[in-house]
């Protein structure tokens, strides 16, 4: 349960702007372990969602090292270590749902047979089978946001990195979305880092919490769920999960994020 | 200052390049000729001579640039601008034509549109052929329009400003209609919560909402006006104005002419879009819509 | 007198049943039925007052003489399009628009040659590039070779503008998708910024149909073997001949008409995902 699939040592990344340069992140230190389930959260510019990226090699640390499966950043995006989950779904609209989830296999160099079994195993996964050969246009955003979901699955990436895939739909789709996810968390049992700003969303999902705070963003908790891996909705009337939330809450207001 | 060069950088090193590929070009075509009369003189050329004869010939096939911006001088800054020869008066000719023309054109374009959207019946009737003649080459008109307006004693200015009327006429109107049905639902919703009527949402929202399309469109307007006077003044025969040049050159094989009309009216050209996008600039600026 | 009374009331009945049928119920029925109706009413106002006011052919001949000489003529008509057209206008656009292509891909591959190409690329787009036509005739000859190429250096701008804009049409999802896929060069043009910049390209080649039968046509004006769209309008405007100048013209109007169509239906089924097509 301890192999350490990333680990981010004194990262800082500082972006250069008209207005003088901007902190990212700085000084961060974290270790995620293998089937860890990791929620980032904080307000908008604590650089959560600049942390997914630079995990995923999609920005350039200033300075410190990012290290996933014990290789850097780059190393392990062209050996495809991860599977990413974009705000918003992405998908291709010339490409039917099935050529979608197709692409990253196409590009890949998965061969004809097995490109097809993937694609079923997936759509599977998420529910979405007998969508294949539909167009993204033609799906609800929630499905679309699945559909993508199980893009970053199909090539079988051991880690899965999510940010704010849920943020646009309503919280009911939410509400059946987290659910699925962990589901498919379970049967996976892939290391999972998701960027969020519902604290509920957090809370219930994770197995770690990770509070950040702006200006310059840096982590202000690192909080350990003690709710069981094994979850539904119901744990969230728990004293437990409120107890959680509690210091999610006090960690955001201690990082000054409301100011 | 970097910003500056950031951008104007690359354009000129393009310019510097198409200048230099252009005396390429005016040196490999013109060497024939040179060879040409040198072997009729008995004479056989050095490189460096044939270089030279190639950028100076009288009807080179292509001018080197320093010949053109020579003509161009000649027939701008040394001749008297009510002189036939000038260019400036040439220049003129074809300008008066297409100011005339898009001033119509813009005008008509404008009141079609609003015809357009206001009428159901207008817009079922006159739109789809109003789309369909944008596939049209409607400037193979021209010489018809010309010839026909000299039967009935009209000539001269007008039946230029009249194919440039017509060939700015259905951008504008295109553009207009588009324009002025940009405004979206919540907003004409919004206009009706306030019980506003029909000419206080066309003043208020549908008009103040086209201007950005409207000014798209008269820069597509007027390049095709200016293209319309040109083409206008050719079945007249060399009289006057640019296209006059144009086609007197090319009579007579005068290159370093065509070229030196070429870059008059790519230079008109270029200044009318300018004028109406620093036009546009202003006006936005002081509605609001450009920062 | 009689031609222009009944012209005219003919006029007025088919305006009083457009402004019913576009007030009406729409139905597939009625959006083509409406222009359609306005377009025959146009020809019958126009044949009536030719006709009641008696002007003369040489200034205007009625719809009807119009199309007798189209009938009469079609073997000229045909000998005409082919010249312009098919061999001037065809092989022009197809090796500008194609020329445009290539270099728009070549060009996409560094920001700088972009930086430098684009604004000259919108410059030379709204200059009267038909000007050139007469220095073209010099090098090409009078045959179609020199039409093609008016029409190669009028429509290859417009296409190159277009084509570099599709290529940067991205959006930053579909972008950072194929980074974190560790794509290379060829799978991101393949996959990525070539479909994504098809509705692009499909403008481009729309604008193009009409600049280059506009490009074909004008560039005869300057100089064309004894056949061809545009030597046989100039030679027959000066023999005050008009209808077969408008039987030309009608000419150009179809072909124009079914060039565009055709590009449209080929886009049609090529960005059938694009918003602007779906219904």
């Amino acid at each position: 349960m301890s192999e350490t699939v990333i680990s981010a040592k004194n990262l800082s990344l500082t972006f250069q702007t008209n207005d003088g340069p901007v902190h990212a992140l700085k000084d961060i230190n974290l270790e995620i372990n293998k089937g860890d389930f990791i929620s980032f959260i904080g307000p908008s510019g604590c650089g959560k969602t600049t942390f997914l990226r630079v995990m995923a090699d999609l920005e350039t640390p200033t300075s410190g090292t990012i290290e996933v499966n014990g290789m850097s950043a780059s190393e392990a995006r062209m050996k495809r270590a991860y599977g990413y989950v974009f705000q918003a779904a992405g998908l291709y609209p010339w490409r039917t749902i099935g050529g979608n989830i197709r692409l990253p296999l196409e590009i890949m160099g998965f061969d004809k047979a097995d490109q097809a079994e993937r694609v079923a195993r997936v759509l599977e996964l998420v529910e979405l089978s007998g969508f294949e050969n539909k167009f993204p246009w033609q799906l609800s955003g929630g499905m679309q946001q699945r559909a993508s979901i199980a893009r970053a699955l199909a090539f079988d990436a051991d880690i899965l990195l999510m940010d704010e895939p849920f943020g646009a739909l309503d919280e009911i789709v939410r509400d059946h979305l987290n659910e699925q996810l962990l589901k498919l968390w379970a049967r996976t049992e892939k290391t999972i880092g998701f960027v969020t700003h519902s604290i509920p969303e957090a809370v219930f999902l994770s197995t770690k919490i990770v509070v950040m705070s702006p200006r310059p963003g840096r982590i202000s908790d690192v909080i350990e769920s003690t709710l069981p891996r094994d979850r539904t909705l119901d744990i969230r009337e728990t004293q437990e999960f409120a107890d959680i939330a509690h210091r999610v809450r006090e960690g955001l207001r201690a990082g000054h994020a409301y100011d | 200052m970097t910003e500056f060069w950031h951008r104007a950088g690359p354009v000129l090193t393009m310019i510097l390049l198409l200048v230099a590929l252009w005396y390429a070009a005016a040196v490999a075509l013109n060497a024939a000729w040179a060879k040409d009369k040198a072997a009729r003189a008995n004479m056989s050329l050095s490189f460096s001579e044939l270089v030279a004869d190639t950028m100076s010939q009288e009807k080179p096939l292509l001018p080197a640039p320093h010949q053109v911006v020579k003509e161009i001088y000649n027939t701008t800054v040394l001749k008297k601008i009510t002189s036939k020869r000038s260019l400036i008066w040439h220049g003129w000719i074809t300008l008066s034509a297409t100011l005339l023309g898009f001033a119509f054109g813009t005008a008509l374009g404008i009141l079609l549109a609003i015809g357009i959207v206001y009428s159901r019946a207008m817009d079922m009737s006159v739109m789809p052929w109003v789309i369909t003649s944008q596939t049209i080459p409607i400037l193979a008109v021209a010489p018809m329009i010309i010839v026909v307006l000299n039967a009935v004693g009209v000539s001269g200015l007008l039946p230029k400003a009249i194919i440039s009327m017509y060939l700015s006429f259905f951008p504008i109107v295109v553009g207009m209609v588009k324009g002025l049905r940009a405004p979206d639902q919540m907003q004409l919703d919004q206009m009706r919560t306030w019980n506003a009527g029909g000419a206080t949402t066309f003043w208020k929202l549908r008009l103040p909402r086209s201007m950005p399309y409207l000014f798209a469109s008269l820069k597509i307007g007027i390049a095709a006006s200016l293209v319309g006077a040109i083409v206008g003044e050719l079945p007249t025969g060399a009289v006057a104005g640019l296209g006059a040049r144009l086609l007197a050159g090319s009579y007579y094989g005068q290159t370093i002419q065509i070229w030196s009309a070429l870059i008059c009216a790519a230079v008109l050209a270029a200044g009318l879009v300018a004028l109406i996008g620093l036009i546009e600039r202003i006006t936005l600026r002081k509605m609001g819509m450009l920062q | 007198m009689k031609w222009v009374l009944l012209a005219f009331l003919f006029w007025l009945v088919m305006c009083a049943v457009n402004v019913r049928l576009a007030n009406g119920v729409q139905t597939r029925l009625t959006r083509v039925l409406v222009p359609t109706l306005f377009g025959v009413t146009l020809l019958i106002l126009w044949e009536g007052l030719v006709r009641g006011l008696s002007i003369s052919p040489i200034l205007l001949p009625p719809p009807s003489s119009i199309a007798l000489r189209f009938a009469t003529s079609l073997p000229i008509l045909w000998g005409d399009f082919v010249q312009t057209f098919i061999k001037g206008a065809i092989s022009g656009y197809i090796i500008g628009c194609g020329a445009a292509f290539l270099t728009a891909i070549a060009v996409d591959r560094s920001d700088f040659l972009k930086r430098g190409l684009l604004p000259i690329g919108n410059f030379v787009a709204a200059l009267p590039i038909i000007g050139m036509a007469p220095i073209l005739v010099m090098w090409f000859g009078f045959d179609w070779q020199s039409k093609a190429a008016v029409v190669v250096i009028m429509v290859f701008f417009p296409m190159l503008v277009n084509t570099v804009t599709g290529l940067g049409a991205q959006d930053v999802i579909q972008r950072d998708l194929m980074n974190t896929y560790g794509a290379s060069y060829w799978q991101r043009l393949m996959k990525l910024s070539l479909p994504a910049a098809m509705p692009f390209i499909f403008n481009g080649l729309k604008i193009c149909t009409t600049l280059a039968l506009i490009g074909a046509i004008v560039a005869e004006f300057f100089g064309s073997p004894i056949r061809g769209m545009g030597f046989r309008i100039s030679t027959e405007v000066g023999r005050l001949s008009l209808d077969m100048v408008w039987a030309e013209i009608t000419v150009a109007a179809l072909a124009g008409t079914a060039f565009y169509g055709t590009v449209a239906l080929i886009e049609k089924a090529v960005t059938f995902w694009h918003p602007s097509q779906r219904n």
